[in-house]
């Protein structure tokens, strides 16, 4: 079996070019952003920043209390049980989407780029909203046909200033059955 | 008292220290844990090998990201306030894996704002293989009294 050349594949539904620049599945995170984390992850990598373990320096600098911006998505990340919920919740639901919409049942994310605005301050509720920002032409790669599309996370605290976005370009593909299994990303 | 790097004292070629470390499975699974992420291929040796088809647990996206911002901020000190960071995963990394980060200054420039920005070009090897590249953009105090963390607005462009 081969995979399908670019001009075979699924062309892109109108209602997935209709949800390009609309904002998707605005949430709020489970809790407010805690210091435990904050020092559980510092200390997962020997992060001795005083920015985060002295509270004079963070008074100094940052007004109080702040998260080390790389932790943006961990305030999004569902419990991995909840009360009524059977089925694990799916970060980033939109690539799934894609993955449906457009028949392309495999997918790497290629790239990751991270931008930080306001800091995450501990207490922050913080709301996660997803667009959808492009989807390419059929494109062939050693993967297999499929296309590339943009997705951004874009995080809010409650009092609507932006904190940061996560942009994820992923390729959605097809791939022969013979095909060697990608290197695993970030994907599912 | 930590070091509080100002942005005059860093010239486009500049090298920062090393930094290496020992992948344990221990440092995957904190890693996970610490940063929400409870699939199973980064906790679960028999899913990651017969499910994932991969030889072991591996570390996942949002930890390697927290261990690039560790190896930054070591350099500049807590001043350093990133603006931007985009990632290349390649190959995973594995217990077992020497992690070597090495990362040299590609550009320095001060904005409209005034605010002072370095870029680097960081990398994650494992051996001979680069395992994850990142492009990262920090702001660095012009002076003593500049802090790069009050900037808000028009003022923080990254």
């Amino acid at each position: 079996m081969t995979a399908p050349t670019p001009d075979a594949l699924t062309p892109v539904p109108e209602e997935v070019t209709a949800r390009i620049g609309v904002v998707q599945y605005e949430e709020e995170g489970g809790f407010p952003v805690e210091h435990g984390y904050i020092w559980t992850t510092c200390a997962s990598v020997q992060n001795g920043n005083p920015l985060f373990w002295d509270e004079d320096v963070a008074a100094d600098l940052t007004g109080g209390p702040i998260a080390p911006p790389t932790m943006l998505s961990v305030w999004f990340r569902p419990h991995h049980w909840s009360p009524g919920r059977s089925e694990p919740a799916v970060p980033l639901q939109a690539h799934f989407d894609l993955k449906e919409d457009l028949d392309l049942p495999e997918a790497i994310i290629s790239s990751n780029t991270n931008t930080f605005h306001e800091p995450v301050r501990v207490g922050d509720r913080v709301r996660s909203r997803q667009v959808l920002r492009s989807v390419s032409e059929p494109k062939a790669t050693r993967l297999g046909h499929g296309r590339f599309w943009t997705i951004d996370v874009e995080y809010l605290n409650q009092d609507d200033a932006l904190l940061g976005v996560e942009s994820y370009t992923a390729f959605g593909y097809q791939r022969p059955e013979e095909a060697e299994p990608a290197d695993p990303k970030e994907d599912d | 008292m930590a070091t509080r790097l100002l942005h005059g004292d860093v010239t486009v070629g500049d090298r920062l220290p090393d930094l290496s470390y020992d992948v344990t499975a221990t440092t995957v699974v904190l890693g996970a844990l610490a940063s929400r992420d409870w699939r199973p291929m980064h906790h679960d040796r028999d899913f990651a090998v017969h499910r994932n088809g991969t030889q072991d647990i591996f570390l996942n996206t949002p930890n390697q990201a927290a261990w690039f911002e560790r190896y930054v901020t070591d350099w500049t000190g807590p001043t350093g306030r990133l603006g931007r960071m985009t990632f290349r995963m390649n190959t995973p990394v594995f217990p077992g894996d020497h992690m070597a980060f090495s990362a040299t200054v590609t550009g320095t420039a001060i904005d409209d704002s005034g605010c002072g920005w370095v870029d680097l070009d960081v990398s994650l090897r494992v051996g001979e293989v680069v395992a994850t590249t990142c492009a990262a953009r920090v702001s660095l105090p012009r002076d003593t009294d500049d802090n790069p963390w009050s900037r808000r607005g028009d003022n923080w462009c990254p």
